[in-house]
């Protein structure tokens, strides 16, 4: 098959397997999975097909895989969409590939496939357990099997076309297509649960919050395309056309076209990226099944927003050249947000949050890095972190199952099973569990050399540090210590030590279906960083030839210069104390927590500890200046104030005038005056009448006798008035 | 067959007029013969209209099927009807949203002779709108659909609530809506009628290409009435045909007669309402005041562009504001036509250029696909107003469950009311802010507040009828969307999202309409 069409079919599969499931298949949950595992599993093929074929290809930044359509006819001309594998992008389905398909197959075991139905189960609310009887006649509470299993499988296969769309695209409407439908999944799968009151609140703010920055990237859009002519990567980042909107003036604030749309469409990804100040969707995102927390809030959706920034890099590139805020804007959010969350973390007990929080740090680190120009350290953080921040939330989820199943064992309904001060010594009851999560965590951390989150970071702050970048430089290797020190807290609270619970004390390994997955991320979050040793790297650069930066750096046009570079010892210096530091830290304070204890960093922090529990108070804080002044704008001022009482205040004063006027026409015009002249005309006559009716007898004799006195009169007038 | 394929406007036009004056001699039962006459009526007017689709050649510029008889000579007013891309597009949504209207209104049981006959005049009296090429005709359609739609909300309208007018006097808020739809469209058209008389008189005809021709550079040196100029006399003109057709719309301030039409008409009068009624004011502007009014307009242009966004703002935060799930449908009309507004607020500054004709494009875009999406969500809270006889949203919660196939439709079709891309909404939404954008720029960027609230009060929606916890007392008492109310949505949805994917056929033809009629 031609490579071209292949492409176009990718999120094709997973598209027609939405559809499947919700005409046809809704009610077979067998029939449902294999669909949307199979529909996966196609792309997935597909995927593997395409980035291998790029591999073959020479110079294939120059010649990548491309093919372009009419849409819409506009004006004179069409506006063309199309799609297109360049290095980046095939990078990109790699990644989206490989997770996708692992998350797949884990939501098979994690929405209980082949567990009983549940006893008093229902839709909208996650499965709570089912009384089956052994053969000895003994009960036992076991793990249901969601009621709408089915229902889940279509909504990740729609979200899953979503994100092929956005990858494949070569232009940045599609790319903005693939973005909301994302968008839309991500409502739909956080409040998947939707009777729970949190998660329906959770899904909406996600939906708007994100929105927020949609409606900039929306404008972003309609600038690019009314100062460029095109959406089209190829149209928009040619040279000459870079050139002119940097040259163009915008009247904003100074910046250039380019500049302009540059920070509009990078507040899309504030939004879609959950950058400060709009991060705070993230966090409740987590009420959606921990598949989606994996999929669509670590490794694909949220990346998306990196993602673009980077496809946009050579009109941020032309905008600082120019002389633009904008990179400075997008270096500073980067890394504020890479620190603000990271302090977050480290106060939160629950074992989602810790790692919503560290998704939210890490993606501020690859803003960050964009921000000062290190894009393709960038996009190395951005596969590394996806596979490895997968991993984690899987492996999380399967801490959470297997202590549900401590928590159906011992009936107590009151223990929160994501709660890591519940949790404690799992590492010998989920062994797969924990080496996998140990590596995640280690990958996250930074632990060097043998993680693939070492190279990407290290490379990171490695580029921080020799362009100069001091500040970013001195934020990010913070970060990166707070980074390892939760990661190690999270890490000894819940598998290291002893127990705190009798829930805990039963937990349970989960499935193949879940543990394979697990296995397969792992051996990522490990290798994928080899993909990218720097070639000067003392020892170990050379031994496995850096691939990735040429590849991915040839997408636009440039050429690797790194090993002409001499090494810096400074940040590997730094990046080895934060990492290792961090993690000796975090184990050495939360090594012995005993049972009902309180966080040991409760007491140091004093209190500091509640503000960042409370995660600095901005939910508080955006409730009380946006939602309630926009709810009474809406309900108060829009309706009550300005439609009911002053426009319709206005309209009924008119009618009312109109009533007015009607009343004086009647009772002062019409009924005295007009109708009161007739009415005297009529009267008077009549009273006339009435008069002179006594004079109508009907006898001749009276009428004869009045005849004669008047012929008298006359005769007497003309015979005395003659002369 | 000759005489069909000569003919097929006026056929189109008077077809419903015609099962309407049939059904006046059928007997008042059954109420089915009624229901099936209405809607097989309607049915042939849209199947003619199809043929007169297919037949269009969208290539050529000026007015098609044209048709023009005898009518008012003393006056220089013909009988005159004709088509081009615009009024087409226009026709086919009235065409295909009457029979879909006419089959929302089975289930209506009280007058059903009445009821259908008042509809399919209704009908006719759209699709004359969108087919006059003489003002007075024009006039007379114009109308002549305010009559059968006064008389469906004040008889068929939802029985219950009360409106206070003042000092305590109430009436009942079906009468109160009638009324007020009724008085202040006929007050606004007042002016719309002299200015069309100063029109007819100074040129001598009402014939519409004539007009086009030779209004716009018309110089009058004799005095007009009260001895003003003929610039201010023409100016007077425009804002009087401008504020007539905003009221339509409608645009802010004048837009607190559709929350309360539209609340308290029957729900197939507020899909048409909504579908059809509303773009008459759309189109107003589009065929009559800009080209008749380039200058002014043009003139003008900001002015309306400040009260699109002021429609399309305070539009979301009005339906973000309710607990009537009606009126939050009603309110996101507002919303809506807002940007079409905007885009054609755009395109009059900058009539001829690129970027207005993409405005334009997705200005009637988005009329046509409002006309969808809001037929269509209207016709969901009467799905759900039926069985449950309540709209307040406090009174449902967590139905998803007992209305899964409901609840996936009301998700669908509130979000191409979001303009989620993939579905219509999306494009035309987009193609209007890429259009003002370059004309427009601040207003643009403001009226993306009303873009974020849109999503507000779509999520409100769904959160307060779909999720949440289930509200016990509706078990057992709702029932899921039956077959004949599935075959309503089902044309509409497939529309969306064909019109979300690929719009070209019908985009292509608005395009070239657009840039022929006014000459890109």
């Amino acid at each position: 098959m031609a490579t071209e069409t292949l492409i176009w079919l990718l999120p094709l599969f997973p598209l027609v397997s939405f559809a499947l499931i919700i005409l046809f298949t809704n009610r077979n949950k067998a029939l449902s999975h294999t669909i949307a595992v199979g529909a996966a599993f196609l792309s997935f093929l597909g995927s593997m097909l395409v980035f291998w074929r790029a591999l073959h290809v020479e110079h294939f930044a120059e010649h990548p895989f491309s093919s372009v359509i009419n849409w819409l006819p506009l004006a004179d001309g069409w506006l063309k969409i199309g799609v297109r594998i360049d290095p980046l992008s095939a990078v990109g389905i790699f990644f989206v590939a490989w997770t996708v398909l692992a998350i797949f197959l884990y939501s098979v075991g994690y929405q209980n496939y082949g567990q009983p139905q549940g006893d008093h189960d229902k839709k909208g609310l996650p499965p709570h357990g089912a009384t089956v009887t052994d053969e000895h006649g003994h009960k036992h509470m076991v793990p249901s099997v969601e009621p709408m299993y089915s229902r889940f499988f279509a909504f990740i296969s729609l979200f899953a076309f979503g994100m092929y769309t956005l990858m494949i695209s070569d232009n940045l409407l599609t790319l903005f297509v693939g973005w909301e439908i994302m968008g839309l999944c991500s409502y739909l799968l956080i409040g998947f649960w939707f009777a729970k009151p949190s998660a329906r609140a959770a899904a909406i703010k996600a939906f708007i919050t994100t929105r927020v920055g949609d409606v900039f990237m929306l404008l972003g859009l309609a600038y690019v395309y009314a100062a460029a002519g095109s959406l089209r990567y190829e149209v928009i980042f040619a040279p000459e056309m870079l050139h002119a909107l940097a040259e163009h003036a915008s009247g904003f604030m100074g910046l250039s076209a380019a500049g302009l749309i540059g920070l509009l469409l990078f507040i899309g990804t504030v939004g879609k990226s959950a950058q400060w100040p709009l991060h705070v969707w993230l966090p409740d995102a987590m009420e959606g099944p921990t598949p989606v927390s994996a999929m669509i809030h670590a490794a694909t959706m949220v990346s998306a927003g990196v993602y673009m920034i980077i496809r946009i890099f050579p009109l941020l590139e032309a905008s600082h050249e120019a002389g633009d805020f904008t990179m400075t804007v997008i270096a500073f959010i980067g890394a504020f947000t890479a620190l603000f969350a990271a302090t977050i973390a480290v106060a939160q007990n629950d074992i989602k949050r810790v790692l919503a929080y560290s998704t939210i740090s890490q993606l501020g680190y690859m803003v960050a890095a964009v921000g000062i120009g290190a894009y393709v350290a960038a996009t190395f953080h951005l596969l590394t972190h996806a596979f490895f921040k997968a991993l984690l939330f899987l492996g999380s989820g399967s801490v959470i199952h297997g202590m549900e199943h401590g928590v159906l064992h011992t009936g107590d309904h009151h223990v929160d099973p994501q709660d890591m001060f519940n949790m404690g010594g799992l590492k010998d009851k989920m062994p797969i569990t924990f080496w996998t999560f140990l590596i995640g965590g280690f990958a996250l951390s930074g632990f060097p050399l043998v993680t693939a989150g070492f190279w990407s970071k290290d490379e990171i702050l490695g580029d921080a540090f020799t362009h100069g970048h001091w500040w970013v430089f001195g934020v990010l290797a913070l970060a990166a210590f707070l980074t390892a020190f939760y990661t190690m807290r999270q890490i000894t609270l819940t598998f290291l030590g002893k127990a705190r619970t009798k829930e805990a004390e039963h937990a349970q390994e989960t499935p193949w279906t879940m543990t394979v997955p697990l296995m397969t991320l792992a051996f990522f979050a490990v290798t994928f960083g080899w993909t990218g040793i720097p070639e000067n790297f003392p020892l170990l650069g050379g031994i496995i030839p850096n691939w990735f930066h040429p590849w991915v750096i040839s997408t636009l046009g440039e050429h690797a210069e790194a090993a002409a570079e001499a090494f810096n010892w400074g940040p590997l210096l730094t990046s080895l104390t934060v990492a290792l530091g961090g993690l000796y830290v975090g184990w050495l304070v939360y090594r012995n927590v005993p049972a009902g204890a309180e966080d040991p960093l409760k007491k140091p922090l004093g209190k500091l500890y509640p503000v960042l529990q409370n995660k600095y108070y901005f939910d508080e804080f955006y409730d009380k200046v946006f939602v309630q002044p926009a709810m009474w704008v809406s309900a108060v001022f829009t309706f009550q104030i300005m439609d009911r009482g002053i426009i319709d205040g206005i309209l009924h004063a008119l009618a009312r005038f109109s009533v007015f006027l009607g009343g004086f026409f009647r009772y002062v015009i019409d009924d005295p005056i007009i109708n009161g002249f007739g009415d005297w005309v009529a009267n008077t006559t009549r009273s006339i009448g009435n008069k002179l009716r006594v004079i109508q007898t009907g006898r001749v004799q009276q009428y004869m006798v009045a005849a004669l006195i008047f012929v008298a009169a006359v005769l007497v007038y003309f015979v005395t008035a003659m002369p | 067959m000759d005489f069909i394929a000569n003919h097929l406007l006026t056929l189109i036009l008077f077809l419903p007029a015609l099962g309407a004056l049939v059904m006046l001699f059928l007997p008042g039962e059954p109420k089915g013969l009624h229901r099936w006459t209405a809607f097989i009526t309607s049915l042939l007017t849209l199947v003619l209209t199809l043929v007169v689709w297919m037949q269009f050649d969208r290539g050529a510029a000026g007015f098609q099927f044209q048709e023009q008889y005898a009518w008012y000579d003393a006056i220089h007013a013909s009988f005159h009807v004709g088509v081009d891309g615009l009024g087409l597009t226009m026709v086919l949504l009235t065409a295909l949203l009457s029979p879909l209207a006419i089959l929302a209104s089975f289930s209506i049981q009280e007058k059903v002779k009445a009821y259908m006959m008042l509809f399919l005049f209704l009908e006719t009296g759209m699709l004359g709108v969108f087919m006059a090429l003489d003002m007075l005709i024009f006039f007379v359609f114009y109308e002549i659909g305010l009559v059968p739609m006064f008389f469906l909300i004040q008889q068929w309208g939802s029985p219950k609530g009360e409106r206070e007018l003042w000092k305590g006097i109430k009436v009942p808020s079906r009468v109160y809506a009638s009324f007020k739809f009724m008085v202040y469209t006929m007050g606004a058209s007042l002016g719309l009628l002299l200015a069309i008389q100063l029109m007819g008189v100074s040129v001598g005809s009402y014939d519409l290409p004539k007009l086009f021709k030779m209004w716009p550079i018309l110089q009058r040196t004799d005095t007009v009435p009260l001895g003003l100029s003929f610039a201010t006399a023409k100016a007077i003109a425009f804002w009087a045909m401008t504020i007539a057709f905003a009221l339509k719309v409608p645009v802010w301030p004048f837009h607190t007669w559709l929350p309360d039409a539209h609340t308290e008409a029957p729900t197939a009068g507020s899909m048409i309402l909504a579908g059809v009624l509303l773009k008459m004011g759309a189109y107003g502007f589009l065929r009559f005041i800009l080209p008749l009014y380039p200058a002014e307009a043009k003139h003008f242009a900001a002015w309306l562009a400040f009260l699109a966004v002021m429609a399309i703002i305070f539009g979301a935060f009005g339906a973000y504001g309710q607990d009537d799930f009606k009126r939050l449908v009603a309110y996101s009309s507002i919303n809506h036509m807002g940007f079409v507004i905007l885009g054609i607020a755009a395109a009059a500054k900058a009539i001829g250029t690129a970027d207005a004709t993409i405005a334009l494009n997705g200005a009637v875009l988005q009329m046509f696909n409002h006309g969808l999406s809001a037929a269509g969500m209207f016709f969901l809270v009467g799905v759900i107003y039926e069985r449950a006889h309540t709209r307040d949203l406090n009174e449902f919660g967590g139905l998803f469950p007992l209305l899964p196939v409901y609840g996936g439709i009301l998700i669908f079709v509130s979000m191409a009311a979001l303009g989620l891309p993939g579905l219509n909404g999306f494009v035309s939404e987009f193609l209007v802010v890429r259009g003002s954008w370059p004309i427009f720029t601040a207003y643009t960027a403001i009226a993306m507040l009303g873009l974020l609230f849109t999503g507000s009060y779509v999520l409100k929606g769904i959160k307060k009828v779909l999720h949440g916890p289930l509200n016990e007392k509706w078990v057992g008492h709702l029932t899921e969307i039956n077959a004949r109310e599935l075959l309503v949505i089902t044309p509409l949805m497939v529309l969306m999202l064909e019109l979300g994917v690929w719009p070209a056929w019908l985009l292509d033809v608005i395009n070239r309409a657009m840039s022929m009629f006014f000459g890109a």
